[in-house]
């Protein structure tokens, strides 16, 4: 089932388009992530659907109603960039205030305890930390058990640990059935949680796909490297068909390829009793597939 | 209704937080009158007065000093500050309007005003014989246009101003000429013709003078009245038409 469906969105700022044609539809229960270098469009992109904003053309629905519909507010939570509280505002009155806002509201001391926030509730918002003021508005933003959840740049200004366990977190939100729109330009972030994802570039949208949908575009070509232990002609490996070219470095080895090619580098090298130390492959991966779809004309 | 009260509740909390503020809209006014109350000059009763005495102009003077801090540099500065941080931005990702966090500020503020004119008043009239307003509703009519007119300007500074710093500093400097024409240096009755006239124009000087009219048990002058709901109106349409959410 769609609850999000975005049709040929446009946005422009006076001279400056920020969304030339942007389409998409996010089902139900899926973490959708939108991707894109920063200026893309992506930010504007989930502004309309959040309502913040009218495009200059195009349809965005959503659930039963159209982006901007006040029905809607109670059933999508939205994390957007840029929005703070009162300084002097603690936790706790942050999410008992936000809390009489909703119709339903979750229990707000479970997700901070989820969220790890429980020690702050009695600190004042401006003394909190860029990553407790993260965690805060996401709780903000699951206040209202919402059906559909907005994340902008979630793990921004987080630090590494910090940023794992947001993504728990974010997976433990997906299996609550909540559908996850995630925008972000973290590529590990949309690997590890995205069900699928759409790349926005230059506010268009150049590829729609699971993340190993994305990665096999880029090629799947791969790189073994390795430091043989006896010498061997290149004939030896050339002439696999999996091995499209080999290139020697002093003593180390490296073989360009696809398919099975770790495999079948390895069973020669085996069978002439070559054994290949310090091997590494490399695959193409999410940052490749990434710059390759929007790598500037 | 619930959600108003709250949020209401919580601008009264955050604010009192801020010890400056607390200081200068509640205290300062109440301190200002006990200091004056004890200088003697304070007790004679020049006959451009109309019979009152100096302190009891300046109690109504404390009060709109109030007023003028709240309207001119509080009520700006903060809400210039809760657009310039997004936090009328998230609002508006909730089932709340914006709009009614603005609406908490003012009742806020109103109210501050209101706690102030009881504090002041009670210690002008138990410590230095003030008088209590002859006409109590007119008195609390003209705290109310003194404050629509102070507060008009406010909100007009907070929808043009960029940030915060911005719309403080503007109301610092519209605040001193105000208070100036108010009397707050110089009571207006012993002011030059010319400045007294110039000053009928200026809302906290219009409001001084429906209170002080209110103080004898007068009627107010319709040019008071005209003067602060045309601020009221005029600057209060102008915001609406400026203001910004993000």
């Amino acid at each position: 089932m769609t609850v999000i469906e975005v049709k040929n969105l446009a946005k422009r700022y006076g001279e400056t388009v920020a969304v030339r044609d942007v389409s998409f539809s996010v089902e139900r229960g899926e973490i959708f992530g939108i991707l894109g270098p920063n200026g893309a469009g992506k930010t504007t992109t989930v502004e309309c659907i959040a309502g913040l904003r009218t495009p200059d053309s195009g349809s965005i629905t959503i659930l039963d109603g159209s982006a901007g519909d006040p029905a809607l507010r109670t059933r999508v939570g939205v994390q957007l960039q840029e929005g703070e509280l009162q300084d002097k505002l603690t936790v706790r009155e942050a999410l008992e205030l936000y809390s009489t806002f909703y119709p339903d509201p979750a229990d707000w001391r479970k997700l901070v305890d989820d969220l790890g926030l429980t020690p702050k509730l009695k600190t004042r918002y401006g003394k909190l930390s860029g990553g407790q003021k993260q965690r805060l508005s996401i709780a903000l933003a699951l206040l209202g058990n919402p059906e559909i959840a907005i994340l902008d740049e979630l793990t921004t200004g987080l630090d590494p640990q910090a940023r794992r366990d947001t993504w728990d977190l974010i997976s433990g939100i997906r299996d609550r059935g909540v559908t996850l729109l995630l925008v972000t330009h973290f590529m590990e972030e949309a690997e590890r949680l995205c069900d699928r994802i759409a790349v926005i570039d230059k506010g268009e949208v150049v590829a729609l796909d699971t993340p190993a949908g994305l990665v096999q575009r880029a090629g799947d070509e791969q790189r073994i490297r390795f430091r043989p232990s006896l010498p061997f002609a290149d004939e030896l490996l050339t002439g696999l068909p999996e091995v499209k070219e080999l290139r020697r470095q002093g003593e180390r080895v490296e073989i360009i390829g696809s398919g099975n090619l770790l495999h079948a580098v390895i069973s020669v090298l085996a069978r002439d009793g070559i054994v290949a130390a310090e091997l590494t492959l490399e695959q193409a991966s999410l940052d490749d597939a990434f710059v390759n779809l929007t790598r500037g004309e | 209704m619930t959600v108003f009260l709250k949020l209401l509740r919580t601008e009264m909390k955050i604010s009192l937080r801020d010890p400056l503020y607390a200081f200068f809209t509640l205290l300062f006014p109440v301190l200002l009158i006990a200091i004056l109350g004890n200088v003697p000059t304070m007790q004679e009763a020049p006959p451009e007065l109309g019979g009152l005495r100096v302190i009891d102009l300046y109690a109504g003077l404390a009060l709109g000093l109030a007023i003028g801090i709240i309207g001119l540099q509080g009520l700006p500065a903060v809400l210039a500050t809760y657009r310039e941080r997004g936090i009328l931005r998230r609002l508006a990702t909730t089932p709340v309007r914006p709009g009614l966090l603005l609406g908490a500020q003012l009742t806020m503020n109103l109210i501050t005003v209101l706690i102030s004119a009881v504090l002041v008043y009670t210690v002008a009239n138990l410590a230095f014989d003030v008088p209590i307003p002859e006409s109590p509703l007119l008195f609390l009519l003209a705290v109310l246009l003194n404050c629509s007119g102070a507060f008009a300007i406010g909100l007009l500074l907070a929808a043009v101003a960029p940030s915060g710093k911005t719309a403080n500093a503007i109301g610092t400097f519209l605040f001193f000429p105000l208070m100036f024409f108010a009397g707050l240096w110089a009571p207006r009755e012993l002011m030059p013709e010319v400045l007294q006239r110039i000053g009928d124009f200026t809302p906290l000087a219009a409001g001084q003078d429906m209170m002080t009219d209110a103080l004898l048990g007068h009627s107010p002058e319709l040019i008071s009245i005209t003067v602060l709901l045309g601020y009221l109106v005029i600057c209060g349409a102008a915001a609406v038409k400026f203001f910004r959410w993000e």
